[in-house]
């Protein structure tokens, strides 16, 4: 029975900044830095993390097909918000997978969400969804600051409708510490560029796909795509060379206007990749990181009907670029303004009415009145228009569905980390109703009646205890 | 319908503090101000007090949580005092207990007093406060602005008016009532604004700048009621009456269904219409002498006119740039400055237009005295349009 990929999906945050920004500011003491000064990268809003960018990317890597079927859920970073806090379930919570899921927060590599999605390939065995999510700090004024982005990309890796199947497949585990990042540190440490691609990408990196191409039993001249994710340039070049992969192979390495993004780099190359793919197509996609993962692919038929409502090219374009270095530096923790005394608002979560709210909360569960149809968030006890009791309400998941603008202000008064809060009613076509925050707003184009899809974000930060809550939130329709 | 406290109870004393930035003042000091000068003004002793309502929104920037810091503060000693708190309409539900109170005829005398010190904060605007632990979950953490700034972008849309129309007549309802508060010694903000200053004023919560909102102030203000019949014995001649008071509050409709199109609040004109009932107003545009309207931004007092049944739908605009609320016409709205020039210290509020209405009614307004003035109504609203509660009475001379 054929397996394989057979549904992708990516998430890049939609905020850009010019990396000469970047340069400009530090010029005054890194003036080097003007060497890396082109194109943009991607990053985080505040409200954006490894888990909201997995969800994204698993929505629409799932699009309209059956959640129930999903039998396991792979989380792979090595920025997931929390230690000791499940990534994996809480995306499992906000798609509504079923609650029978195996749920697996992989990290420890930048290679892991390549070698969990040959793991999931070689296994041959129930519906699972893999997904690669990374949100990097780099320190100021480091080269990684240039060369980071942020993003995610998903993966069904199923038996039906076949995509993307894995011909073979090689792994390597050696000990080259090219970098390493501390539990809890905030910045990777790096050793020597010319170093890492001589012994490291040139050595271990080469010689894994080539193992693998042997394992495919596919020759080097047959590949269509190679893809091997670095943040330094012309890596993949140099190990297509070594190996005898054509130069038309090279994959785009999405470093003009994204970014190196970690752990969900070749993810997020390999969407693009599937995006623009024929049947027939070979694909070696590799992991690399203490060794290195290579899967060697073959594209099906499939493929056209498995490709996603939005390509990786649209996600990336749909960026806007904002001139603000501070931005970014806040965002990420580098730096801390002074929000004002608002900002001192306690924000602790009562963990119990968060569990017994989760359907609703992250899952974005309404409920529909059985006497009367009225479909209403949040679910109390009783029906907000005929009274009936919330016993008999049908749950009807909101966060497909779409909605439009019916009131909407920006809030430049009230703690935002990125005022103003944009914030209004969105009145959905099924009927429901709430009051929500907006994000993704363009000022000049937002107005009543703005066709409104939903987000999955962080609702607040606690400072005071490092927890997060999320919540939905309202974007304009893209 | 019930039959209402129609001309049932009589106020006979009011008093109110100085508003504005009280620095020198905490809630006991300004509670004292009110408390004092109500007093006098009735006549009456602290010991013939039957029983207190008393009002406050703020738990942790005031006298502190029930009704006994209250009672200790003003010395009410054995009776029974309730503390009320229902945001912003606290102060009108602090009169209505002790209206009912007496209508009831459970108390001869009782007391209403509201206050607020809000300038406790260390910053500007009010108070920040959580929404209850579910409510935290998912309902954005908007300020006070931005509930009522998205009444413009409702009304705007419904009634097809242009961005700049609007902010034009909501700018007209900040001058007017600045023109007025010149004449209220009590008052927080006592200068007149240029339209100018009002309509490029930096933005709070679009479309609301500075101007629109009402000034954050604090203060108190109470209310000695009783029978008219007990009011005479105690020799007072010109009685003024509470000829209705009304409150609604909201279920989820509003915020929750498709049943409210963001141009309006329900709750006033539920409010509204059941006190027009009681107080037997068939027609408000010309029976009302006088409104104190719940002006805590100039957006809430605009679409408050239509609510109100003063204006037509979609005609609030024009009545207003007509001059129709201004304090030579028809219906002169915030005669006293309003909110927008005493500030809103919460749970003073409702019993500071009371105060207004009140002296007014008793032609004790000085300067700002209008002629033959008989009927007058005040309204709150609390929490935001579309999930609060608003509250509508009406005195009138006996």
């Amino acid at each position: 029975m054929a397996f394989g990929i057979t549904a992708w999906g990516a998430y890049v945050p939609r905020l850009r900044l010019e990396r000469s920004a970047i340069a400009a500011t530090h010029a005054w003491m890194a003036p080097s830095l003007n060497g890396l000064a082109r194109g943009r990268r991607a990053y985080c809003s505040w409200d954006e993390d490894v888990v909201t960018m997995a969800v994204e990317a698993a929505r629409l890597c799932l699009g309209k097909r059956n959640r129930a079927e999903i039998r396991e859920i792979h989380l792979a970073s090595t920025t997931a918000p929390s230690a000791d806090l499940q990534s994996s379930a809480i995306a499992a919570v906000a798609l509504r997978l079923p609650s029978s899921v195996r749920a697996f927060d992989v990290g420890g590599s930048q290679r892991a969400a390549v070698s969990a999605l040959g793991m999931a390939l070689r296994r041959t065995g129930e519906p699972t969804l893999i997904i690669g999510s990374e949100r990097m700090r780099a320190r100021p004024a480091s080269a990684q600051e240039m060369q980071y982005g942020a993003g995610a990309a998903a993966f069904l890796i199923g038996g039906a409708d076949v995509a993307a199947e894995m011909l073979g497949s090689a792994s390597m585990t050696t000990l080259l510490v090219d970098h390493f990042r501390a539990a809890g540190a905030a910045y990777d440490y790096f050793w020597e560029e010319r170093w890492i691609r001589d012994e490291g990408y040139l050595k271990v990196g080469a010689d894994a796909v080539r193992q693998a191409l042997r394992d495919a039993n596919v020759a080097a001249g047959a590949v269509t795509k190679f893809i091997f994710p670095s943040p330094f340039k012309g890596i993949a070049e140099v190990i297509a060379k070594s190996v005898g992969l054509s130069p038309a192979s090279i994959a785009e390495s999405l470093e003009s206007n994204c970014g190196f993004a970690g752990t969900a780099h070749a993810p997020l190359m390999l969407a693009n990749t599937l995006d623009q793919s024929s049947p027939g197509d070979i694909v070696v996609v590799a992991g690399f990181g203490q060794g290195s993962d290579v899967l060697v692919l073959r594209v099906t038929d499939a493929i056209a009907a498995a490709r996603p409502t939005k390509s990786v090219g649209e996600v990336i374009e749909a960026g806007v670029g904002v001139q603000s270095y501070a931005q970014m530096a806040t965002f990420y923790g580098e730096i801390a303004p002074d929000y004002g005394m608002r900002a001192e608002r306690d924000t602790k979560t009562a963990l119990t009415e968060q569990f017994r709210s989760s359907d609703q909360i992250n899952g974005f569960v309404a409920g529909k009145c059985s006497s009367c149809g009225q479909v209403q968030f949040p679910q109390l006890a009783y029906c907000v228009l005929c009274q009936a009791s919330a016993d008999a309400f049908e749950p009807v998941c909101l966060a497909e569905e779409d909605a439009q603008v019916l009131t909407y202000t920006a809030d430049a008064l009230t703690y935002h980390p990125s005022p103003p809060m944009y914030v209004g009613f969105a009145q959905f076509d099924i009927g429901a109703r709430l009051l929500m925050e907006f994000v993704d707003v363009d000022p000049n184009t937002f107005d009543v009646g703005t066709r409104l899809q939903m987000r999955f974000r962080i609702k607040e930060r606690d400072p005071t205890r490092d927890y997060r809550r999320y919540f939905w939130k309202a974007a304009p329709t893209s | 319908m019930a039959s209402g406290i129609k001309d049932k109870v009589a106020i006979i004393g009011m008093g109110c503090s100085r508003f504005g930035e009280r620095w020198d003042a905490g809630t006991d000091t300004l509670l004292a101000e009110a408390f004092d000068e109500a007093l006098a003004d009735a006549g009456i002793e602290r010991s013939q007090i039957d029983a207190a309502w008393t009002g406050s929104c703020f738990d942790r920037i005031n006298v502190g949580n029930s009704a006994v810091p209250a009672a200790t503060a003003l010395r009410l000693d054995g009776i029974p005092v309730s503390r009320m708190e229902n945001m912003c309409a606290t102060g009108t539900e602090a009169l209505r207990g002790a209206a009912y109170a007496v209508a009831s005829g459970a108390v001869d005398i009782a007391l209403a007093v509201g206050s607020e010190k809000l300038k406790d904060t260390g910053y500007g605007g009010l108070p920040v406060q959580t929404k209850g632990t579910f409510n935290d979950l998912w309902l954005p953490m908007v300020s006070a602005p931005a509930g009522f700034a998205q009444l413009a972008a409702g009304y705007r849309a419904h009634h097809h008016i242009a961005k700049d129309d609007l902010k034009r007549a909501m700018a007209h309802v900040s001058w007017k009532s600045h023109q007025n508060g010149v004449h209220s010694p009590k008052a927080h903000l006592r200068k007149a604004i240029a339209m100018d200053s009002i309509l490029n004023a930096p933005m709070i919560a679009d479309p609301l700048g500075l101007f629109d909102c009402c000034g954050v102030s604090d203060g108190a203000a109470a209310a000695i009621v009783t029978t008219p019949e007990i009011a005479r014995s105690l020799g007072k001649r010109d009685l003024v009456t509470v000829k209705a008071v009304q409150l609604s509050i909201s279920s989820g409709i509003e915020s929750t269904t498709s049943k409210w199109d963001g141009s309006y609040v329900r709750n006033t004109r539920t409010a509204a219409a059941k006190a027009y009932t009681e107080a037997g107003i068939k027609n408000p545009r010309t029976e009302l002498g006088l409104i104190e309207v719940h002006d805590c931004f100039s957006i809430t007092e605009l679409v408050t006119m239509e609510d109100l049944n003063l204006s037509e739908p979609g005609r609030a605009v024009h009545d207003i740039l007509d001059g129709f609320y201004d304090r030579d016409g028809r219906v002169p709205c915030q005669i006293d400055g309003g909110l927008k020039c005493f500030g809103h210290p919460i749970g003073a509020s409702g019993l500071r237009m009371a105060y207004e209405v009140y002296n007014q009614l008793l032609g004790r307004a000085g300067d700002r005295q209008l002629p033959g003035v008989s009927l007058g109504l005040t309204h709150n609203l609390g929490g935001v349009p579309y999930l609060g509660v608003a509250a509508v009475s009406v005195l009138g001379l006996h």
